[in-house]
């Protein structure tokens, strides 16, 4: 079953369109969203939780179409985090878990004040007082405390340090241990998602270019620096594109294509997408 | 489960992982994210090592996909293949709901893989020789000469 359905969704606004995306989350895995901003990523995430309303395609989540009314149900089991964390400023981590046990039908709070243990977080603060990171661990431990099977987490990582970030990704992490548990994660640290994730998928200019599993997409690609004589051995059809500098050329290019002889290195998600991106629009224009 | 508990050790680019069962035999598996192996194929080829080796025996139950995936933090995809093509050549077997054993091994079979395995490199080793003019005799009694050192 898939935890998150996409089909040819669009969305229009002045000046963006969101333009037929489909993809598919399958239960039990996690899929980064790449992007660069305005890309789509946030855009897409409402229209998956129906908060913004989408102008065609179909969307189901947990097996479920976002604008039916069983949604309302399904909805306890979404955690979702957005990148700047919405409580009152005057409350504390206590009141906020007991607005969420009203709230929620599921709320375990012996689980949250577990996560608040965990991730040293001090009850009697209110939130306004609480650092960036801080925040974001509150509002991760309420995502993860209704029982939730999908967790929708846009930008969780942004402005946090490593250690933060490392942090959370542990818990991301351990919460797929279980395979009924999903995440569907947008951000512009590759490297975390690099990390965590099964699926990766490229949003540019509200499409999307590339939806494929992480590690299949690392080794098909690769990282060539050469000198403008060696280059020459990579046939035209391998590059994906290339940056040139007075001193060499760098490139992304298909491992499968290059003959052996080239040193092909491994690529990172950063690297993919900027090449395919930045670089690439560069050698059209 | 047999994996009573595990140590990794997260060095700049290597996750070394260590499983120790039951009787106290422990299961290596080192990732290395800078090398050209695929990741699939590290995790396949050492735990087929450690099952050619005896480490793991017959009827020993393996992590599970996902704590794997999890402990090594790695794409569950990526392990679930390593264990598909473990389990397509006949290294280990699934139980559903319970989990993928060692298989009893199959000499004849495993010792068929390994003898064309060696076929491939003495081919390698003709072309190679070819290339310098190297003739047979040669070839064998540098061979003989390597033999000897090694068993030393």
């Amino acid at each position: 079953m898939n935890a998150i359905e996409v089909g040819n969704l669009v969305k229009k606004y002045p000046g963006f369109k969101l333009d037929n995306v489909s993809f598919q989350l399958p239960k039990g895995y996690i899929m980064g969203l790449v992007g660069d901003n305005g890309a789509g990523k946030s855009t897409t995430m409402k229209l998956i939780m129906n908060s913004i309303k989408r102008d065609s395609g179909i969307v189901k989540v947990l097996g479920c179409d976002n604008t039916s009314k069983s949604f309302v149900n399904v909805k306890e089991e979404i955690g979702v985090v957005l990148d700047e964390a919405l409580f009152p400023e005057v409350l504390n981590a206590k009141q906020v878990n007991n607005i969420m046990k009203h709230t929620y039908k599921n709320w375990d709070e012996d689980r949250f004040f577990g996560y608040m243990d965990r991730f040293s977080l001090p009850l009697d603060k209110a939130f306004k007082d609480y650092s960036r990171g801080m925040k974001m661990k509150l509002s991760i431990s309420v995502a993860l405390s209704h029982k939730s099977k999908l967790l929708i987490l846009d930008e969780p990582t942004s402005g946090l340090d490593p250690i933060v970030r490392d942090e959370i990704l542990d818990i991301l992490n351990e919460f797929t241990r279980d395979e009924e548990n999903s995440i569907l994660i947008s951000s512009h640290i590759t490297g975390d998602l690099e990390k965590i994730c099964d699926y990766v998928a490229f949003l540019h200019k509200g499409k999307l270019v590339l939806c494929e599993e992480k590690d299949a997409i690392l080794y098909k690609y690769g990282v060539v620096h050469a000198t403008k004589s060696e280059f020459e051995l990579v046939p035209k059809n391998a590059i994906v594109s290339k940056r040139e500098t007075p001193y060499g050329i760098d490139a992304l290019v298909f491992r499968q294509k290059t003959p052996k002889t080239v040193k092909v290195e491994k690529p990172t998600i950063e690297d993919i997408f900027v090449f395919m991106h930045k670089y690439r629009e560069e050698n059209y224009k | 489960m047999l994996d009573m508990f595990f140590i990794d050790v997260y060095t700049d680019n290597t996750v070394y992982i260590r499983y120790i069962q039951l009787r106290m035999k422990a299961m290596h598996i080192s990732i290395s994210n800078t090398s050209e192996m695929p990741i699939y194929e590290q995790i396949y080829n050492q735990i087929k090592a450690q099952i050619m080796q005896g480490i793991l025996l017959e009827g020993e139950a393996l992590p599970s996909i996902r704590s794997l995936a999890k402990d090594l933090r790695i794409s569950v995809i990526t392990t679930k293949r390593a264990y598909d093509e473990l389990e397509k050549d006949g290294f280990i077997y699934t139980v559903l709901g319970k989990g993928c054993f060692v298989s009893k091994r199959n000499m004849d079979l495993i010792r068929e893989a390994h003898l064309k395995e060696i076929e491939e490199y003495m081919k390698k080793i003709i072309e190679l020789g070819s290339v310098i003019d190297l003739s047979q005799e040669e070839i064998i009694e540098m061979f003989n000469i390597m033999y000897e050192v090694e068993k030393e």
